[in-house]
């Protein structure tokens, strides 16, 4: 499934939300690129998040729906004035409902160079269980 | 599209007058697209990574978005007012029996070079990447620096 012959990125326009609830807030607003994975035992979120600091980004999980909340802080300083501007920037938002019961005790958060790496355990009641079929 | 609609038949013999129609449409769609895209600035080159430039009295700034990278994962370089960015993107292996529910985010190969408006002094250039965000700070050469000029009263 892996490509291992590393094609060459294309670039793309970050994707804007269309919003279900109408902003009060100025800005745009980004749905971030996401990977979402599963195994037996946890649920794994990956999500690209460029410029967003472990502390602007809120998690909420509520009734099994998930809402990635970050803020960006504009990073050009006063006084500079635009020459080429091909991306804008803005916070990223975007929810989930997930379907497996999750552990939210066990819930890890981890965010590096702009990826956010979310675990989310499944609880044990949820793991698949292997049943053996007797013969009588 | 339209170039081979050109090459293929000639204007004069249409199959159906709507067809004709059609083709303005998009000519119009295409003229104002040209136009809403260069309003915003946006995508100019179409090159991964998308650039952000600014300047100010002293320096230029160069800005993309390259989430998961490290600056020892890059591979930049300046000559004179030419700035290029090279380098991967890799995604770690996951676990094999993992299933995916999305798959959106992207690995590859990228370079870019990117011509600045004027020379810089690229002994002095620095790159940091906070974020997933890099950013290149190119000092202007001495020349390239605005001067005040004083007008005198004669």
């Amino acid at each position: 499934m892996v490509d291992t012959e590393s094609k060459a990125l294309q670039a793309k326009e970050k994707a804007e939300m269309t919003t279900p609830a109408e902003q009060t807030r100025p800005g745009v607003v980004f749905t971030p690129a996401v990977d979402i994975f599963e195994t037996e035992k946890e649920i794994t979120l990956l999500a690209d998040m460029p410029g967003v600091q472990a502390a602007d980004l809120n998690i909420d999980l509520h009734e099994n729906v998930l809402s990635l909340d970050g803020e960006v802080n504009a990073p050009e300083g006063s006084g500079e004035a635009d020459i080429i501007r091909e991306y804008r920037t803005g916070k990223y938002y975007r929810q989930f409902t997930l379907s497996q019961v999750i552990d939210q005790g066990k819930i890890d958060a981890e965010m590096k160079d702009g990826v956010l790496r979310l675990s989310l355990p499944k609880v044990e009641a949820a793991t698949p269980r292997r049943i053996a079929v007797k013969s009588s | 599209m339209l170039w081979r609609r050109r090459t293929d038949q000639p204007p004069w013999s249409w199959s159906s007058p709507f067809e004709e129609l059609e083709r303005m449409r998009r000519q119009m769609d295409l003229l104002s697209g040209g136009y809403s895209r260069s309003l915003f600035g946006e995508p100019a080159a179409g090159v991964f990574p998308l650039m952000n430039v600014t300047e100010d009295k002293d320096n230029y700034y160069v800005r993309a978005e390259l989430p998961g990278l490290k600056a020892e994962d890059l591979d930049i370089s300046v000559t004179g007012d030419t700035l290029s960015i090279s380098g991967e993107r890799k995604l770690p292996a996951e676990d094999e029996k993992a299933k995916y529910h999305r798959r959106e985010r992207e690995a590859g190969r990228f370079s870019r070079i990117l011509s600045l408006p004027a020379r810089t002094d690229t002994k002095k250039v620095e790159a940091v990447c906070t974020d997933g965000v890099l950013t290149v700070t190119l000092p202007k050469a001495e020349a390239a620096k605005p001067k005040q000029i004083s007008v005198k009263a004669s």
